[in-house]
């Protein structure tokens, strides 16, 4: 068995969900490779080299690939991957850009979302926003996977010592182009790695009130996330997305302020080990996952729990 | 310029979907079945970009059995052109879904392809990406704003970091996210209409498509409950807790 990762970085620093995808990896077990395609990313190289059980890392460092369009890498990965009986790639915004591409030029299927690996053929999804858990076998040749980083622990970052392998290989991209982008800026944890998150609902009711949990998260050292009703609604940006279709977190401690419970959301924070609900509603959904539930009027209690941390 | 738009029929997203005893699938006898949320969003950008007079004409397809008719109905009355159902088991493979998608749009040529970023039941979010791969076209996905000029399309994406803008040259795919648009209401003199619209119905043997799959569902099971917890008086109360009994703040 031989394992190709597509890891995850911005071209400085590889990502913590390149090392959950890892740890992925070792459960299917054989030597893992590593793959870094990216622009002025050789740090990003040296990080991978160093990481516990990796064996070897690949780095494609072009201009080319600045902004890891999905044209030119699904062809740079589709002439690396059939020397390999596992692609897999984190099930960030990324991986699930780029993989399906690489699967359908292999012509194999892809699993996406994987949060547990049985055996080398067989893995575990979670489908119809995690209300149902698929456990599904695969005899393509090439098994290609995105893996839920809550799904695994991450591995060692450290004490490895990888072969470093140049690729030379210039595929431009044509007929795609970048043209700019608008990142968050924060001092705060990233929402996927934080291990505790505070999320706000429509219940926030403006961007200007959405900013008392602001308070309250630099107190506990928290991400900030939200329901799909405040991005909606503008109080927040769309990378606070915490659900079905945004992102999957499952931090220590989730406190959501003014969320309902709907489904969607549930499917995105269902997995946080302990959950507190602050809703004034006592009905709401929500209480029926919270470990703690606190049936309040939010702008009473937010800070009046900020006080008392 | 043409826009082909894929539609999947799927539970309600209002519907929380139950195991059978079996564990061999989810329950669907009974459920209450709709248009996947992203694929009206699909539609809803088509219909609007033709009543810009940046589309002339908009072809909906589906893959399914003879049930999703009644999904492109629905598109058709949001303002969809006419309608093709390739007549297959429901719920095959993303790949063979894109292989068969990819036969039609080499029929009909589109000028520009949109779909649902992902189907929500499934939740695989990969056809769209599947189906640009094997035309060997550029891709936008996680769309929520996409503008057409001079034969390409600027198209502003969700990620995970924030948004992103890329320039893809058409013809190309986009797949949408839950911003792009609201879907507007259908209003009953379109779903009047939407009854005498062409609809054609196709077999993945006349694509020349082959359905198989090499991806075998073992079980399907429930997912682990979470143990409702109680309810706190106060915050101090809750301060007390989540210091003590739960242990996740110092
Ligand atoms: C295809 C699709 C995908 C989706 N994906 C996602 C997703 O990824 N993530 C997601 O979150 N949603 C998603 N949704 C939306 C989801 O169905 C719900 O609409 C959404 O989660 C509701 O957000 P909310 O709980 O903030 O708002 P609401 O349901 O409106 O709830 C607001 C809550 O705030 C409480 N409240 C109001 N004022 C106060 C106050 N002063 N103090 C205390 N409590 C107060 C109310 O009692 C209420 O319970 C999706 C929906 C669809 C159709
Ligand atoms: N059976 C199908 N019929 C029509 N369109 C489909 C089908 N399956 C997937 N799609 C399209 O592909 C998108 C992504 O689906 P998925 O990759 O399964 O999450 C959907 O939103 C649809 O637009």
């Amino acid at each position: 068995m031989s394992i190709l990762i597509i890891a995850e970085h911005d071209n400085k620093t590889l990502k913590a969900a390149t090392l959950n995808t890892l740890s992925a990896a070792e459960k299917i077990g054989g030597d893992i490779d590593l793959l870094v395609v990216g622009a002025n990313c050789q740090a990003v190289a040296d990080q991978a080299a160093n990481v516990a059980s990796v064996n070897k890392v690949f780095v494609a460092d072009n201009d080319v690939y600045e902004h890891q369009l999905a044209e030119n890498v699904s062809k740079l990965v589709v002439d690396l991957a059939k020397n390999y009986t596992h692609v897999l790639a984190p099930a960030t915004t990324t991986g699930k850009n780029m993989l399906p591409r690489v699967a359908a030029l292999l012509d194999v299927a892809q699993l996406s979302d994987v949060v547990a690996v049985v055996d080398k053929n067989t893995f575990v999804r979670p489908i119809y926003a995690g209300n149902a858990i698929a456990t599904v076998t695969s005899s393509d040749a090439i098994k290609v996977i995105t893996i839920r980083a809550t799904g695994f622990d991450a591995a060692n970052s450290e004490g490895g010592n990888a072969e470093i392998v140049s690729l030379d290989q210039v595929i431009a991209s044509e007929k795609s182009r970048f043209v700019g982008e608008e990142l968050a800026e924060s001092d705060r944890p990233e929402l996927t790695a934080a291990s505790v998150i505070v999320s706000g609902g429509r219940g926030m009711g403006s961007g200007d009130n959405f900013k008392i949990l602001d308070g309250l998260a630099d107190k506990l050292g928290a991400a900030v996330g939200a329901s799909r009703a405040a991005v909606d609604a503008g109080y927040v940006p769309n990378d606070f997305q915490v659900g079905q279709t945004g992102k999957t977190v499952a931090p220590d401690l989730y406190i959501a302020v003014g969320i309902s419970g709907a489904i969607q959301h549930l499917a995105g924070m269902k997995s946080s080990k302990i959950i507190v609900a602050i809703n004034k509603d006592e009905e709401a959904p929500i209480f029926q996952v919270a470990d703690y539930g606190l049936v309040a009027d939010l702008f009473d209690v937010v800070p009046e729990l900020e006080k008392a941390l | 310029m043409k826009i082909l738009v894929t539609v999947k029929r799927v539970v309600d997203y209002n519907v929380k979907v139950r195991v059978q005893p079996d564990h061999k699938a989810v329950e669907l006898n009974n459920v209450k079945m709709s248009i996947n949320p992203f694929c009206e969003i699909a539609v809803e950008e088509a219909v609007r970009l033709k009543e810009q007079g940046v589309a002339t004409e908009i072809v909906v397809v589906s893959v399914g059995s003879k049930a999703c008719q009644e999904t492109l109905r629905t598109a058709l009355a949001l303002g969809a052109d006419r309608a093709i159902q390739i007549e297959a088991e429901d719920n095959i493979d993303s790949l063979a879904v894109a292989k068969l998608v990819a036969a039609v749009a080499k029929e009909e040529t589109p000028d520009l392809i949109i779909m649902g970023k992902q189907a929500i039941d499934s939740d695989n979010n990969q056809t769209g990406q599947m189906l640009a791969a094997l035309l060997d076209i550029p891709q936008a996905t996680f769309a929520s704003e996409v503008k057409i000029d001079n034969g390409e399309a600027q198209v502003t994406r969700e990620i995970d970091g924030g948004l992103q803008t890329l320039a893809i040259t058409l013809p190309a795919v986009v797949t949408t996210d839950l911003r792009l648009n609201e879907p507007r209401f259908i209003k009953l003199p379109n779903i009047m209409k939407a009854k005498k619209k062409p609809l054609e119905v196709k077999t993945p043997d006349e694509l020349g498509v082959a359905t198989s799959s090499n991806i075998t569902v073992v079980s399907v099971t429930p997912p682990e409950e979470r143990q409702g917890g109680i309810k706190v008086s106060s915050v101090e109360e809750l301060v007390d807790k989540l210091k003590n009994e739960a242990k996740v703040i110092a």
